[in-house]
């Protein structure tokens, strides 16, 4: 006799994507336990828990415990959406930067240094102004647009001293004129489902920071550069942020893992929670082993 | 429907008919995230501080 698939949805907090996706899970009668990272733990002797599972969907709102928790459901073999090495990827601007780079995808000029002084001299030549981003990081934390050498030196040296030691690993970044917005592409597998610009008067543009969304129409160009993109960090659930580049056109900046879409299910009208929920029922055990 | 009390201003907020437990509920009040902590009854708590791992 067959199985009843069972699920995990590993989580911090109930934000409406939770919400949504729970709602999809229960509406197609899928027998799943809500996993909440502050409460769980995972003993290395027994993983026959977490062995029942035949899939986790990882929605942790903190990085490190969705990356160490893929990374122990992993090594028990339990699937996961997404999968341990896609969030060390994606989570990791220079480990997202070195796959794109590996793969000629095209993004922006970067620079990484592991001193002050070493950064400077990147900075100096990358000419003002430019951007500094932590390696780790999200919704536009910590972002600094350096406008000259003063600038450079001050904020080189308060995140030398104040940082932790990931920020002394000093990601530069070329200063790009974008027209007020960017474009989030949510790839799922190998579809590219919707994309919608973030728009604001700052040059930061995630939602997270007041952006606003819009729709905009899926262009092959931006199809084939989101699946490229996707597909160079390992593929799953994705979204992907795209820039203009005022002279190379459209880049990739940025791959998220665990994406926010309460904008862009409601802008977009399609059911974004349940198309993750049926791509995480694909990538699980009892599916593969039908399969096979 | 459930009343709660705000811990940091005292308001009373009442919760929706479809709260879940792991909630974030903003004080309509002094405008604090809370986290709702179980349903049954009611109860909530102050939200954890955003920390600088979190993200998408």
């Amino acid at each position: 006799m067959q199985r009843r698939l069972k699920l995990g949805v590993l989580f911090s907090r109930v934000r409406v994507e939770e919400k949504w996706i729970f709602g999809a899970m229960e509406k197609r009668g899928i027998d799943y336990d809500r996993l909440d990272d502050r409460a769980i733990h995972f003993d290395l002797n027994d993983p026959k828990p977490w062995q029942g599972y035949d899939a986790v969907l990882e929605r942790s709102i903190s990085y490190n415990s969705g990356l160490y928790a893929l990374r122990l459901l992993n090594a028990f073999g339990v699937p996961t959406v997404n999968t341990a090495s896609v969030a060390e990827i994606c989570g990791d601007k220079l480990m997202t930067s070195a796959a794109l780079a590996r793969d000629g995808v095209p993004q922006p000029h970067n620079a990484t240094a592991f001193t002050p002084e070493a950064a400077l001299e990147a900075i100096e030549a990358f000419g003002y102004p430019v951007v500094l981003k932590p390696v780790v990081g999200s919704w536009g934390r910590l972002l600094a647009k350096i406008n000259d050498r003063d600038a450079a030196e001050a904020v080189l040296e308060h995140k030398a001293t104040l940082g932790s030691a990931q920020h002394s690993v000093f990601y530069v970044q070329e200063f790009i004129e974008k027209p007020g917005r960017d474009i989030r592409v949510v790839v799922i597998g190998e579809r590219v489902l919707t994309a919608m610009y973030r728009k604001s008067e700052h040059w930061i543009t995630n939602t997270a920071r007041g952006g606003e969304g819009e729709l905009c129409p899926l262009t092959p160009e931006i199809e084939e550069l989101s699946l490229r993109a996707a597909k160079s960090v390992g593929g799953g659930v994705l979204a992907i942020d795209l820039v203009e580049h005022p002279e190379r056109g459209l880049i990739v900046n940025e791959i998220n893992h665990t994406m926010e879409f309460h904008t862009m299910q409601p802008l977009s009208g399609i059911d974004i929670a349940g198309e993750i929920v049926e791509f995480v029922v694909s990538a699980s055990k009892s599916k593969m082993q039908n399969a096979e | 429907m459930s009343t709660v009390t705000c811990p940091e201003c005292e308001a009373q907020i009442e919760l929706e008919a479809d709260t879940e437990v792991g909630e974030i509920i903003v004080c309509s009040d002094c405008g604090v995230d809370l986290e709702v902590t179980a349903l049954d009854p009611a109860t909530i708590q102050l939200a954890p501080m955003e920390q600088e791992d979190w993200g998408e």
